[in-house]
């Protein structure tokens, strides 16, 4: 059954680490929705979170061959349990003076918020699950999008386990 | 043949000797740290972006540095050696096009599980990212067919990085490591103190088997009615012979052997059934397929093993012996997964197995069908036949030689027709499949068996992908023995012509290839030719005779073919057997 599967990879900080990841999943035909990596919890340490697309089996070679990488620490199938995933969108969108209070009602009803105004745009900053920020842009769209642009998820296990 | 100079000594006396903590450069730490390894042979070529280390290396007679023609000469006889030996093939070569020309043997390497340390110079620091002359970022190119690699950004890096890289490439599922040293790195001065530990903790391989696995393992055996051990490379590699043997004396279940697990097991013992899938035996094919339990013992379920998948040993509850988690399950479902190293798990499954009593019936038809189908071919007093050679080869090594071959139908002849009693016998690329590496590769395996005779078997197509080295072998008299078996054609993809392609022979004529003996003999290599059985035997026993290295040439039938075939997309069981009466 193909799932949406959010793995958290610790990594060892090291040049060519990214490379080392990425490339795996380009050569073993595995699928990456988004990747998202930065510092973690332990100097020395990176995380990166890998969403991506496959079968039970596809998961499980995911896994294991994550693990054949030396500086690969642990892999976390977090989307397993109950999960926090959030990811942040910015999305420039025409708003000439007379769509702005528009364009302000919907940010307001995403608690998203503008981070910039120009004469005949805005930049709109909205965090959340990937489908509050498809949702959000589904809104927009009708106004003009200039530009855009989504981090990527990141993403942690709920309650204290690690 | 050059003595080897670095005889087998203690990592105390090494240290004693190599290890003081002084002030030099990189390169010389990059000696004295291969030193302390036990590292007795290198190959290399040197080139630009390593002259400080060939520097280091002038007038050093420590270890033997053996100077091939090529660079992939120099990793294809690394790779030789340490499959031959079991200990790290170590070469060395320039950056860019020195490392480019280490590609296909990494892979080579990589695909079969050889450890490996590879040695590659790179442009200065300062120079990386710039375009610069003879730069290639090799650390990049290799990162798909390396279990691990390294760029060295500092000389006092050097210690710690050597030693992690032996470690690396000779545990758990064994490989080669690269190690990519700039210019500057290599003389760039610091305090050398060798290491000898390793902490990396991203790399724990599991050697010692879950028990409870191991136990359900023995109780699938004991119901097991038609069971089957198929035994791969991992079982040579982990030095497992002698379990192998013992379990499979007590357990008493036929065993099949893979290309690489030949020599895994007795090839005359009478639970032998040869080797399996696309040119393996019928015994062998027809038990896996008909088999209720299948115990894989260090094989990956190769899609030259399996055939058809879906069509796989479709009764079997299938047992998976792997110290890498990754292969279990990869391709073919598994029933009882045992992760550890092979060694380790028959160790300890061993003492616990019982014979399977309820197989009786099962070994009595194996018998049967080994007696009824052995591999099989027309022979000829006319026309030199490549299988009767191989066969000749066999009895006139008596069976005990390191055998090396290219890849294709010699290949496959030599695996047929040269059974093996003896694990790292037998030298073959299996999973890249590398053309050219058949003979370099012996001159490893010569420089690691100085005392036993190496055979290189050779296509002619293959020979002249790496025919270069018979340089190396006739400066340094490395008394390999090579025979090429011309048949004046690319044979494997001749045969797929005639048989899938509807004969459309599409260039694969070699007809017009040097004459193989005067090519020897321009080198001062002693060569032969032979085209009847009369001349092939005298040539062959001559050249074996001879004190140093020799080529024999057999003119062989052109339009042979290799049986038996499982055609691609075929379950093992449907085999063309060819024509043999």
């Amino acid at each position: 059954m193909n799932g949406r599967h959010t793995i958290a990879i610790l990594v060892n900080d090291q040049p060519g680490v990214l490379q080392r990841v990425s490339g795996l999943f380009g050569r073993r035909g595995f699928n990456i929705e988004s990747i998202t990596v930065g510092s973690s919890e332990e100097p020395g340490l990176s995380r990166m979170v890998i969403v991506t697309t496959g079968d039970n089996h596809t998961l499980e070679q995911i896994e294991k061959q994550l693990y054949k990488i030396i500086d690969v620490i642990k892999v976390v199938d977090i989307g397993s349990g109950p999960m926090v995933a959030r990811e942040l969108g910015l999305i420039k969108v025409t708003a000439d003076p007379s769509a702005r209070p528009e364009i302000l009602g919907i940010v307001e009803t995403f608690r998203a918020s503008v981070v910039d105004i120009s004469p005949n745009s805005l930049i709109v900053q909205v965090v959340g699950g990937s489908d509050k920020i498809d949702a959000m842009i589904e809104l927009l769209k009708p106004y003009g999008i200039r530009e855009l642009s989504r981090t990527g998820v990141t993403a942690m296990a709920r309650g204290s386990a690690r | 043949m050059v003595a080897n100079s670095a005889t087998l000594k203690s990592k105390e006396e090494l240290i004693e000797k190599w290890g003081k903590h002084e002030v030099i450069t990189g390169s010389e730490m990059l000696l004295r740290s291969l030193l302390l390894e036990g590292v007795d042979c290198v190959f290399g070529y040197p080139g630009g972006a390593v002259l400080y280390i060939y520097d280091a290396m002038y007038g050093f007679e420590d270890f033997n540095h053996l100077l091939t023609r090529h660079e992939q000469g120099a990793i294809h006889a690394a790779d030789g050696y340490a499959r031959s030996t079991g200990k790290v093939g170590v070469c060395i070569a320039t950056s860019g096009p020195g490392a480019t020309n280490l590609v296909t043997g990494i892979a080579t390497a990589y695909m079969d599980s050889v450890p490996l340390v590879v040695i590659t110079g790179n442009v200065a620091t300062t120079l990386i990212g710039t375009d610069a002359f003879q730069e290639a970022d090799i650390v990049g190119i290799t990162m798909p067919i390396t279990k691990h690699s390294y760029l060295v950004r500092k000389a006092e890096d050097l210690p710690r990085i050597i030693h992690e890289a032996f470690h690396i490439a000779n545990t758990g599922r064994k490989g080669p490591v690269l190690i990519d040293i700039p210019k500057d790195v290599s003389n760039e001065k610091a305090l050398f103190k060798p290491h000898t530990e390793v902490k990396l903790r991203g790399y724990n391989p599991t050697v010692q088997p879950n028990k409870q696995q191991v136990d359900k393992m023995l109780r699938a055996i004991e119901q097991a009615e038609r069971p089957v051990l198929l035994v791969g490379g991992g079982a040579v590699y982990s030095g497992a012979h002698e379990e192998v043997l013992a379990f499979a004396e007590k357990t008493g279940i036929p065993v099949t052997t893979t290309l690489l697990g030949l020599g895994a097991f007795p090839s005359g013992h009478e639970l032998h059934m040869g080797f399996p899938g696309m040119h393996g035996t019928w015994t062998a094919n027809m038990a896996i397929q008909e088999s209720d339990l299948l115990v894989n013992i260090g094989a990956r379920f190769d899609d030259r093993v399996t055939g058809k998948l879906a069509g796989f040993a479709p009764h079997a509850k299938i047992v998976h012996v792997d110290i890498d988690p990754a292969e279990i399950g990869k391709n073919v479902p598994t029933d009882i997964p045992i992760v550890g190293d092979v060694k380790a798990v028959l160790q300890q499954a061993v003492a616990g197995a019982k014979y399977a009593a309820k197989a009786d019936a099962w070994r009595a038809l194996i018998s049967e069908r080994k007696a009824a189908k052995p591999f099989a071919y027309n022979d000829s007093d006319e026309e030199l036949k490549p299988q009767w050679v191989v066969s000749m080869i066999h009895e006139t090594t008596h069976g005990d030689a390191i055998v090396t071959t290219d890849v294709g139908q010699h290949q496959m002849w030599a695996a047929q027709y040269y059974p093996f009693n003896k694990p790292r016998s037998w030298v073959t690329s299996g999973g890249l499949g590398t053309m050219g590496f058949g003979f370099p590769s012996a001159i490893g395996a010569q420089m690691g068996n100085p005392d036993r005779t190496v055979v290189s078997i050779n296509g002619d197509g293959g020979m002249q992908m790496c025919s270069q080295e018979l340089a190396i072998c006739a400066i340094n008299n490395i008394p390999v023995k090579v025979a090429i078996l011309n048949n004046q054609v690319l044979g494997m993809v001749r045969q797929w012509q005639e048989l899938i392609y509807d004969n459309r022979y599409s260039h694969i004529d070699l007809a017009g290839s040097p004459d193989f003996v005067k090519l020897a003999e321009a080198y001062g290599v002693k060569a032969f030719r032979a085209s009847n059985k009369e001349e092939a035997r005298t040539a062959w026993e001559a050249a074996l005779a001879h004190d140093g290295p020799a080529v024999v040439e057999f003119v062989v039938r052109k339009g042979e073919n290799v049986y038996p075939m499982v055609t691609q997309g075929s379950t093992i069981d449907q085999m063309l057997m060819g024509d043999a009466e």
